[in-house]
């Protein structure tokens, strides 16, 4: 029994980052990086949607970094392919040292376990990024 | 449970470069490293290519001695040599397996596996070389048998997983198969006595003490009876096996294997984990670090339990994606 909530505690470390008050400096490294990824539905960038609003970002000090997305509709088929686009963006933008988590808001999304195990998975990420359609945004 | 030893330490002797994308998968060639031969090792990358290093001389440092590129047209996830170490398999995104063989110096592709829908994600040989499994996102498990002239058939397609299978591993000893998946499970394969059909003989979920997210690796000791899984769940699980229970008799019995011991060290995913020859385990993680688990020499009244011998921070810069023990 006592495994098991260490186990459990151990998760919600790894999932929650070390919130610190965001300096306009940090915000502006993310958002520059974030702001103009398109919506593949619509014409208007995912800031400009709301998917991605400034207080979903946050940052610790070890260099991993969570961004949190909202998709706009709760069952938006959609979050998965946003999760990769950002992915792609910040992959480019960003030095390889930092480890980013792209999670799904919570209580956001009906199928917010699975959008998020698939946006955790690495190995499934690296090959749908190697998907030629999302090279080219 | 944890102790680090402090006169334990890992300390790196070569770096090898030359791949340009991600090292996903090792292997070391077993009929190398020993009685003069000098070792030779295969990293596979998502730069769509294998590379071999053998050290030279026997003793000095490695170099990239072979390119095996232009034939996977996506990444390498994954490579295994035959026991004979004459053959090598590689396990692509682009849904093939390609077999290579080398003669002198240089490897050439001897055979090309279809058949999976999508990306392969591993391969693994028999003990004794005759059959070949592999497994990927599509779901399944494909057994194929090795026949003369680099011939290969496939002699059985296995479902039963939910969703993607990470990994495939023969048992050391005896020929069963063992698969882990995004499915969070541990699937056990064998051949039924009568009809020559492969299925599923047990299954090792949450309610058998399993994991409880993606299990990305499974490896033997050298007896084959204990297995360690790593997993997402940031846990590494020691099961035990009965060797004996399982060759008995006409009838297949399953692999009654207990959890025995877990970790929790972890801040990031498990992606590899590997017995060496003397019992001592090594396991890599999203958290940049290398650890070896060794078995405690006091014995308990419930069974054995393990030490954290010692822990290589920053053993590389990003990720561990697989630790191989030369067993030499």
């Amino acid at each position: 029994m006592v495994s098991e909530l260490i186990n459990a505690n151990l998760v919600s470390m790894r999932r929650k980052s070390v919130e610190i008050e965001l300096n306009p400096a940090m915000w502006t490294t993310f958002s520059h990086h974030i702001r103009d990824i398109k919506d593949p539905e619509h014409p208007y960038s995912l800031e400009e949607l709301k998917v991605i609003t400034e207080d979903a970002i946050e940052v610790d000090d070890q260099r991993s970094h969570m961004v949190t997305f909202t998709p706009k509709v709760e069952h938006c088929s959609m979050a998965t392919v946003i999760g990769l686009y950002l992915r792609v963006k910040l992959m480019r933008s960003l030095p390889s040292r930092y480890k980013v988590d792209i999670r799904v808001a919570p209580g956001t999304h009906a199928t917010e376990v699975a959008v998020n195990k698939q946006l955790d998975d690495k190995v499934r990420v690296t090959a749908a990024l190697e998907n030629p359609n999302l090279v080219d945004m | 449970m944890n102790f680090v030893d402090d006169s334990v330490e890992l300390r790196e002797v070569q770096k090898l470069e030359g791949h340009t994308d991600r090292v996903w998968g090792l292997a070391w060639n077993p009929a190398t490293g020993s009685a003069g031969i000098p070792a030779v090792l295969a990293s596979c990358s998502g730069d769509k290519t294998v590379r071999i290093w053998q050290q030279n001389p026997s003793n000095g440092p490695f170099q990239c001695t072979a390119v095996l590129e232009e034939t996977h047209t996506r990444t390498v996830r994954s490579c295994a040599w035959s026991p004979s170490g004459k053959l090598l398999a590689t396990a692509s995104f682009d849904a093939t397996t390609a077999i290579w063989e080398h003669s002198g110096g240089d490897f050439e592709c001897v055979s090309t596996l279809e058949g999976h829908e999508n990306e392969v994600k591993s391969v693994s040989w028999n003990a004794s070389g005759s059959l070949l499994a592999t497994c990927g996102r599509d779901k399944s498990v494909w057994i194929w048998e090795v026949l003369p002239g680099n011939e290969f058939e496939c002699v059985s397609v296995l479902q039963g997983h939910a969703q993607d299978v990470k990994m495939v591993q023969w048992h050391p000893t005896v020929d069963v198969l063992f698969s882990c998946s995004y499915d969070n499970t541990v699937k056990v394969w064998a051949e039924d006595g009568d009809s020559d059909d492969w299925h599923c003989v047990q299954t090792l979920g949450e309610s058998n003490n399993g994991h409880s997210s993606t299990v990305w690796a499974l490896s033997f000791n050298a007896t084959g009876d204990k297995m360690v899984t790593s997993s997402d769940d940031l846990t590494i699980k020691i099961w035990g096996a009965d060797i004996i229970r399982m060759q008995s008799g006409g009838i297949f019995a399953p692999l009654p294997a207990i959890m025995i011991e877990q970790f929790f060290q972890y801040i990031g995913q498990v992606f590899t984990s590997e017995y060496d020859r003397e019992g001592v385990i090594a396991s890599g993680a999203a958290d940049d670090a290398v650890r070896l688990f060794v078995e405690s020499e006091e014995s308990k009244i419930d069974g054995p339990t393990y030490n954290l011998l010692t822990r290589k921070e920053k053993a590389h810069d990003m990720d561990i994606n697989s630790v191989q023990w030369n067993s030499a």
